[in-house]
């Protein structure tokens, strides 16, 4: 049932309206941040109003969302944001990653790779890859309008200087279709190769930022790096201990007060699933 | 105003919208893609499509340009009832609809400007057919190739040129619409 105390979805028809044009030029222009007039959302700017607003534009009756933070379906960010859909809009909601239709997403891309027509919004807090560089937007548009992203490399480039690696692990920044640079929001680079060549279709929503960029199916995305260090992924060198994954992200949770720790999908869905077709990991229960 | 301006706009325009949104982008996202719309049902000659998409994007803030025979009392007054959208003339609009060599020529058409590329018009072109044949398209939301019937080529290459700038396009036909961006590569097949 929908609250009818609210517009279906939320937001009325003509922010909608706004918020969808403003889509439509990220769509168009891949891996450009387009300007819109982010609206007042009923939860803090940390909660990811960006990509409540994107959602919001998007979603229509028939639609089955999952919301995800940090890989996970049952945080209270994610829980709050699919309650909020399902009371506002009336659609129903998901934690497979394969039966939702549209997912909005805090720092991860699901492990079980997408599908055409997919929708996957993700909540960004800093759009401008270039605004540690240069704190001023009147030049940092220059910047993205004259492709001066020299400065971008000279950054990455003092990261391996000064570590003998590229230390940028979260939100590092790519080149979309070879001409814009564009933020990733914080997902692990981990994650990176994924943006690139998707079967779905991926909108970035910077509320307090009041951005909306967009990466159309099977755009080309690249990670910045260099000849002589390409990017590299990353993995950390262990298996879920509890689905056996070898290809997975992993979060590392502290399991008692002797400092014992183990390693787990940060994805739970892709982990449930796993485990539930039999898959076992280093810590997994005995079977009974 | 006549009494049919009144009539045709969406019964249930919240739930409308949405499902017409997400064809049009779709559409514009995956092009030669071509999507079945439904909600509007405007005044010739204006297709149910091509309406549609007015009644979902179109408001006070989104000037309209209405090229050749679309430029008629029944379909201003239409769109001034049911989107509130000013009518303008080709330079300042955010829509423009008409047959194809109405809209021509396109350098008419705002493009955006270098550092703000998003400020162009998107056109709304009426066809008589439309299929997922002819012109081979390449580029973002495309797989490999794709097929569209455009009504030129060479306009759409040209178009391409100004990336990021340029316009954006809409072909519809009767209740059917298929996008095709900037960012399409248009050579003929
Ligand atoms: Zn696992």
């Amino acid at each position: 049932m929908t609250d009818q105390a609210y517009n279906f979805a939320y937001l009325d028809e003509q922010t909608k309206r706004m918020i969808r044009r403003a889509i439509l030029k990220g769509v168009a222009v891949p891996g450009y941040q387009v300007p819109f007039a982010s609206r007042e959302m009923p939860m803090p700017y940390g909660w990811g109003t960006g990509g409540v607003q994107v959602t919001s534009a998007c979603l229509m009756p028939e639609d089955c969302l999952k919301v995800i933070d940090q890989g996970a379906d049952d945080t209270t960010n994610a829980v709050s944001i699919r309650k909020f859909f399902q009371r506002t809009a009336g659609v129903q909601v998901t934690e497979a990653t394969a039966e939702a239709s549209v997912i909005q997403t805090r720092h991860r891309i699901p492990e079980t790779p997408l599908r055409e027509g997919q929708i996957l919004v993700y909540q960004v807090p800093i759009p401008e890859p270039l605004r540690f560089l240069e704190p001023r937007e009147t030049e940092t548009r220059k910047m993205h309008e004259l492709e001066e992203y020299g400065l971008m490399h000279v950054k990455l480039y003092e990261d391996i200087a000064r570590h003998g690696q590229i230390a940028t692990s979260y939100a590092y920044p790519v080149k979309v279709e070879g001409r814009y640079v564009m933020d990733p929001s914080p997902i692990p680079k981990f994650d990176n190769p994924k943006l690139s060549d998707n079967a779905a279709l991926q909108l970035f929503g910077a509320g307090r930022e009041q951005r909306i960029y967009a990466l159309p199916p099977y755009t080309q995305v690249v990670s910045l790096d260099f000849d002589d260090h390409p990017f590299e992924a990353g993995k950390a060198p262990h298996d879920c201990d509890l689905c056996g994954a070898g290809e997975s992200y992993l979060d590392e949770v502290i399991v008692d007060d002797a400092g014992g720790r183990m390693f787990v999908c940060s994805d739970t869905d892709f982990c449930a699933s796993r485990q539930a077709v039999g898959h076992r990991g280093r810590l997994s229960p005995e079977e009974v | 105003m006549t009494p049919e301006a009144l009539t045709g706009g969406f019964a249930d325009a919240p739930v409308q919208a949405a499902r017409a949104f997400r064809a049009a982008l779709d559409a514009l996202s995956r092009p030669g893609v071509i999507h079945t719309v439904a909600g509007a049902t405007p005044p010739a000659p204006l297709s149910v499509a091509a309406g549609v998409l007015l009644l979902t994007l179109a408001d006070a803030t989104t000037p309209v340009h209405l090229a050749g025979d679309h430029d008629c009392p029944a379909l201003r007054d239409w769109i001034t009832f049911h989107t509130g959208a000013p009518l303008v003339d080709a330079p300042s609009a955010a829509f423009a609809i008409g047959r194809w060599g109405a809209l021509a020529p396109l350098s008419r058409f705002a493009i955006g400007t270098p550092d703000y590329p998003d400020r162009s018009a998107t056109l709304i072109v009426e066809v008589d057919d439309l299929s997922a044949t002819g012109a081979h398209l390449a580029g973002p939301g495309i797989k490999d190739h794709a097929h569209l019937s455009l009504p030129e080529v060479a306009a759409f290459r040209a178009n391409r040129a100004l990336f990021p700038q340029g316009c954006d396009f809409y072909l519809t036909c009767a209740d059917r619409l298929a996008g095709l961006p900037r960012s399409t590569i248009v050579e003929a097949c």
